[in-house]
This record gives structure tokens, C-alpha cells and sequence, in this order.
């Protein structure tokens, strides 16, 4: 197992190398330079900044630098944010996003996973033709524009919540409901169809003939068995969440990393969208780890196969 | 001898979108104390069917019992809720099935699934149900029943596996048992493995067992009577012997003359000609009238009745042919030998069992 974990890592490693190196030049395209936002600069003194930060330099010597400078865990500084180290401003801006996406994805899951259910059990019935309703809602529709129509209901029309703003509790409900649309649809879906095929299959039979009331025909044999597969569109989901991010805080106005990310963007921030870009990448590879891991602890076949490597 | 299961005219449909299917269609047998009954016939005769209108666990509602009794110690199943037969089921009656590699749940350790009927229907505790699933592992006789208590399906074989299945239905020592095909999955010696099994432990605990199969081999081996079901009927019906060595049905001649016998030199086997009657739509008549080259005029017309055969009162069989009226009609030729076969088989097969 802990030969399996490190193995693993090492794939880790490697992949973010080749996602960092490919960041790194296709952020090379974007136009403009960090410069032309803020054009009181003369031609001189953008030169000497240029010079500074090592941008007139040749792309591969850019490229080893940075490199160099991230194997030491050093993401370099800001150049808008008044010279602040890159892994400053992350920290500073990853806990709303963590909340944010922990929280939906969370209770997103959940409530999936209960209409699933109950869309399963009562198979051809109301609730189940509702269920479907609301994820194929769900999946096609984007979340910004479950945003904007949060937005006018419940703070523009209704007046319950504040419009974008960021502090509260409260603050959280508008934007983690707009994320949590999609993993919702996605679960409910998901576990609607594996919970069919479940209920349907032999071992329910032996179950039921051994006198399991329905009770635990659903939830003892039936539900961890339709969950397992489960778990592997959940890296897929949180995934989506993290990009449903960008635009979801731009738009409640959340001070975490999408929103910062966007910005950066718009001001050609080379450090910051590489030091996001890579953060993101991060918890990619690091949450399909956990996924991986999580579908041995819960599969019982799989954790056998492991082990006896 | 002591009646256990009375089945009377029981009738089951599906409702289908094409309609009606009538896939069983008065069906009459009683099981008695400690006897193995097998059920014979033909895919899609309704074997499967009848057995799962039994234990109730039809597909409902769209399989349902439309008509008739089954009356268990005289007490009508047919007419339990769901909440009192899930108190009958897996004590007093249960089944194994026939594919052992998808009648387990992957992901419950094999001891839990032995204890889980253990813990509902004797109310015992956890580590008095443990003793007892070691118990039933060394009943079923799989080695090693502590350690193998804790593992998964998966870490077992097929047979190994259909034995936990049997440890599973035999927890609460029910009174009758379903078999429905057990061993079709397994591969031969398996198989003779299992038979051997279900053997001993119905003379240990006196089971009554309804056993369904192809393999008329397998019958002579484990039965004590046989029914032979054919398009939701059950045509004829008596002991191995009645049955199988003065076969009144045409359909049973076919049944016997189709089997292939392995000391026969004979290539060409007595086949049923055509297919079974489509259940959606089944015939006026007797269903087998179209494929039975001995039908009458009648057969066409009137379905027959359960005629007692003479000169036995365990054999009944419903063909016009026993009709005091019918013409005399000799058995095919190559039926007869292979009747010889069976019994040269079984014979053999008598000679293990002491
Ligand atoms: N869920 C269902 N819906 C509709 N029809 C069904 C259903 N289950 C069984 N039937 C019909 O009932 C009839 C009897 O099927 P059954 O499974 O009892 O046959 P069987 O005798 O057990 O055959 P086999 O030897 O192949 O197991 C078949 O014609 C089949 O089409
Ligand atoms: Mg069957």
C-alpha cells in the first residue's frame, strides 16, 4: 500500500511538471505584457522593469528561472500587488474558495445522491420524472446563469440576501447554491441509474429471499454498492466546481481565488496566474488521489487487488 | 406422508407492453415432508416463475399472481402482505439460484450475509449468530470457516460460492427449500459436488426441497418425484420411477428421447419439433397440441384434465391419450432405449449413494 501511495506521488509530481511547463508557455501568448495597463511609465523606465524582472531575457532562460525558482517552492512576486510573494496572495484568498467548494460540493452531493434515491425507488413515478427534470436542468444549464437568476429572486426581487458580498454566513448561500447545480444533477443522475441496475440485480433477490425488509434492501445492500461507482465522477465534479468558481465569485463578488485569477488575467500578472494555474493543478491530481484511495477503502475487490501487489 | 406446500390453480401473469403474459397458468402440485420434488421442462415453461410466485418475490406489480392458493402448513400465501411473508421468507422458505457469482453482494463480508437472516428471524445476537454461520460453513463443508467467515465474495469460487449460498438458505433451518437450477452454473464435478451436498444435508435437517433442472440425469440422482411443466402447466407429474420409466405425455417422451445419453450410440435424438406456444396469446387448446404428431382432434379443441394414471396413485398426467376413449398409442421406439439408458445411469448412480 504505501509503495502504491508513493508510486503514486511520483505520477503527481511529474504531472504538474508537465502542466507547470505547459502553463508556463501558453501564458507566453496571452497579449500584451504586464506593462501596457499602465501606460504613465516612459519607455525608459518600463525598460528598466523589464529588465528587472528578467522578462527581457530569452523564453527558455525565463522558463528555467521560474522553474528553478518553483523546485524551491518559491512562486515569485506579484507584479501588480505591490511586489506581495505570490504564495501570500493565494493564501490569503484560497479560504472563501475552499468554503465555497467544500460546501457545495458537499451538500450538492448529498441532496444528488438523495434524489437518486428516491428517484429509483419510485421507479416511473412523479418524483422520478421530476428527478431527471432537474438534472438534465441541472447539467445543461451554467452556473452563472443559475447565478443570475438567484440573484434577482432572492436579493434583487425578494431582498433576503445581499446581492455580491462577502463576510457572513449568509453571504455563502447564493453562490454555494449556484455551484452546487451541477454536482446535484450529476449525483442524482448518476445514483438514480446505478441504484436501478443495483436493485435489479441477484444478490437484491437473495437478499429479499432471505426476508430484508425494503428498508435494507435500499440502504444496506442496495446503496453502497450503487455509491462506489459514484465515486469516480466525483473527482470530475469537484473539478468542475473549481472552474465554475472563476466566474461564480466574479459575479457574488467573493474575494477568494477565481476571482483573483480573473483579474490577474486581465492585468497580465504572469507569477499570479502561473502560481493559480498550478494551484488548481494541485488539487486536481491531489483530489483524484483521494478518489482513488477512497474507491479501495469502499470496494472491497479493489483494496484486495492492492493489497496483494 | 405429511403434506408441507399445497399449490392449487395458480395462475401468474406479467403485464407487458405488448399485453398480457400469461406465464403460468393453473399450476397443481403438493410438496410432502422431507421430499425433493424436481420441476422439469422446456426455457420459458414458467419453472422460475412458479417458484418465485412462492416465495412472493415476483417482480410486482407488474408480475403478480392473478389467481389460485399456496398453502404453506395450510396458511395461504398468496394472500400475505409484503411485511408478513418478509417473516416467512428465509425462515420457513428459501432458495438458492442458479448464477453463484452474482447472488452474493460484492461488498458485505460472506459471515454478515450468513448472519444477517440469523439476526432478523431468531433474534440472535451478534456473536451467537457468528457461532452458528461457522457452524453452517462446516455444514456446507468449506474449510477454513474462521477465517473465510471475515472474507468477501470475490475470494471465493464458484462452487465455494454456491456452497455460502446454501449456508445462507439453510441459516434458519426453513422447512422447504427452492433450488432453482443450483448447479447449471458449475462446472461437472462441481456439480456432483453440490448434488452430494444438498443430499446429505436433507437427510441431516429433512428439508423439504423443490429442485429445478434440465438434467434429467440430475432428477434420477436427487428426486423423489418429478413435475413436468410445460408452457405454464405442469403435464405430468409422479415419482421418478412413474415418470420416468412409463411416461404418459407426449411432451415427456420428447423430454426423455431428447436427452443425450452418454453410452448411446445412437446420433439422432427424438427432438420436440417447432417452438413453445407464445404465452401472450396461448392456444385454445392443449398448448402442446401443435408439436405433438400423437395430438387428437380433441386436443385442439378442449384442454385435458389431470388424469390419474392407472395402476398407480402417485402418477397424473394431462393428455387426452389416457381418455377411455383414446386410441392405444406406443411409445417411440428410441424413447424406450433411452428410458433404458436412464436407468442403466441411475442404477450406477443408486450404487454411489450407499
Ligand atoms: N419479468 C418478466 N416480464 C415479462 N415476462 C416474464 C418475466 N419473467 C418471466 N417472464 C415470462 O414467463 C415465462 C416463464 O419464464 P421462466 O423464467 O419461469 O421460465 P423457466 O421455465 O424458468 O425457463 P428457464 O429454464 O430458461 O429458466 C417466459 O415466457 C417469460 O417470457
Ligand atoms: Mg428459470
Amino acid at each position: 500500500m504505501t509503495r502504491y501511495i508513493f508510486q503514486r506521488v511520483i505520477y503527481m509530481l511529474l504531472t504538474l511538471f508537465i502542466i507547470a511547463s505547459i502553463s508556463f508557455f501558453l501564458m507566453k501568448f496571452l497579449p500584451g505584457t504586464p506593462l501596457n495597463v499602465e501606460n504613465k511609465l516612459s519607455p525608459e523606465q518600463q525598460e528598466i522593469i523589464l529588465e528587472k524582472y528578467g522578462l527581457n531575457d530569452p523564453l527558455p532562460v525565463q522558463y528555467f528561472n521560474y522553474m528553478a525558482g518553483l523546485v524551491q517552492g518559491d512562486l515569485g512576486i506579484s507584479f501588480h500587488f505591490d511586489s506581495t510573494p505570490v504564495s501570500d496572495i493565494l493564501l490569503g484568498r484560497i479560504g472563501p474558495s475552499a468554503l465555497l467548494g467544500a460546501q457545495s460540493l458537499l451538500v450538492g452531493t448529498v441532496l444528488g445522491i438523495l434524489l437518486g434515491l428516491v428517484a429509483a425507488i419510485n421507479h416511473n413515478g412523479i418524483m422520478d420524472y421530476t428527478s431527471t427534470l432537474i438534472s438534465v436542468l441541472g447539467k445543461s444549464i451554467p452556473s452563472f446563469v443559475f447565478a443570475g437568476l438567484l440573484q434577482l429572486v432572492f436579493a434583487v426581487q425578494l431582498g433576503w440576501l445581499p446581492v455580491a458580498l462577502w463576510g457572513e454566513f449568509k453571504h455563502t448561500i447564493l453562490p454555494t447554491i449556484a455551484l452546487m447545480i451541477f454536482p446535484l444533477a450529476t449525483a442524482a443522475r448518476f445514483t438514480r441509474t446505478e441504484m436501478l441496475e443495483v436493485l435489479g440485480s441477484d444478490f437484491i433477490t437473495t437478499a429479499r429471499a432471505k426476508g430484508v425488509n425494503e428498508f435494507g434492501i435500499v440502504f444496506k445492500h442496495g446503496l453502497r454498492n450503487a455509491l462506489i461507482p459514484l465515486i469516480t465522477v466525483i473527482g470530475p465534479m469537484a473539478v468542475s466546481l473549481m472552474t465554475g468558481t472563476l466566474v461564480i465569485e466574479q459575479i457574488f463578488g467573493v474575494p477568494g481565488i477565481g476571482e483573483q485569477f480573473v483579474t490577474s488575467v486581465m492585468v497580465v500578472d504572469y507569477p499570479i496566474i502561473m502560481g493559480t494555474t498550478l494551484l488548481f493543478a494541485v488539487l486536481f491530481v491531489v483530489i483524484i488521489l483521494v478518489i482513488d484511495l477512497l474507491y479501495g477503502i469502499i470496494d472491497p475487490r479493489i483494496r484486495l487487488a492492492g493489497g496483494e501487489k | 406422508m405429511e403434506k408441507i406446500l399445497e399449490v392449487k390453480n395458480l395462475r401468474v401473469s406479467f403485464d407487458t407492453y405488448s399485453g398480457e403474459v400469461q406465464a403460468v397458468r393453473g399450476v397443481e402440485f403438493d410438496l410432502n415432508k422431507g421430499e425433493t420434488l424436481a420441476i422439469v421442462g422446456e426455457s420459458g415453461s414458467g419453472k422460475s416463475v412458479t417458484t418465485k410466485a412462492l416465495m412472493r418475490l415476483l417482480p410486482e406489480p407488474h408480475g403478480y399472481i392473478k389467481d389460485g392458493q399456496i398453502l404453506f402448513e395450510g396458511d395461504d400465501l398468496a394472500k400475505k402482505t409484503p411485511k408478513q411473508m418478509q417473516k416467512i421468507r428465509g425462515k420457513d422458505m428459501s432458495m438458492i439460484f442458479q448464477d453463484p457469482m452474482t447472488s452474493l453482494n460484492p461488498t458485505m463480508k460472506v459471515g454478515a450475509q450468513i448472519m444477517e437472516g440469523l439476526i432478523k428471524h431468531q433474534k440472535m445476537g451478534k456473536t451467537q449468530a457468528k457461532k452458528r454461520a461457522i457452524e453452517l460453513l462446516e455444514l456446507v463443508q468449506i474449510p477454513n470457516p474462521h477465517e473465510r467467515i471475515n472474507q468477501y465474495p470475490h475470494q471465493f469460487s464458484g462452487g465455494m460460492r454456491q456452497r455460502v449460498v446454501i449456508a445462507i438458505a439453510l441459516a434458519c433451518n426453513p422447512k422447504v427449500l427452492i433450488a432453482d437450477e443450483p448447479t447449471t452454473a458449475l462446472d461437472v464435478t462441481i456439480q456432483a459436488e453440490i448434488l452430494d451436498l444438498m443430499k446429505d444435508i436433507q437427510k441431516k435437517t429433512d428439508t423439504s426441497i423443490i429442485f429445478i433442472t434440465h438434467d434429467l440425469g440430475v432428477v434420477a440422482n436427487i428426486a423423489d418425484r418429478v413435475a413436468v411443466m410445460y408452457a405454464g402447466k405442469i403435464v405430468e407429474v409422479g415419482t421418478v420411477d412413474d415418470v420416468f420409466y412409463n411416461p404418459k405425455h407426449p411432451y415427456t417422451w420428447g423430454l426423455l428421447g431428447s436427452m443425450p445419453t452418454l453410452d448411446s450410440e445412437e446420433e439422432e435424438l427424438f427432438a420436440i419439433p417447432g417452438t413453445p406456444p407464445d404465452l401472450l396469446h396461448p392456444p385454445k387448446g392443449d398448448a402442446f397440441a401443435p408439436r405433438n404428431k400423437f395430438a387428437l382432434e380433441i386436443d385442439f379443441h378442449e384442454q385435458p384434465p389431470m388424469y390419474p394414471v392407472p395402476g398407480s396413485e402417485t402418477h397424473f398426467a394431462a393428455t387426452w391419450l389416457l381418455h377411455e376413449y383414446a386410441p392405444e398409442v406406443e411409445i417411440p421406439a428410441s424413447v424406450k432405449r433411452r428410458m433404458k439408458d436412464i436407468s442403466k445411469s441411475s442404477d450406477s448412480g443408486e450404487g454411489e449413494k450407499q
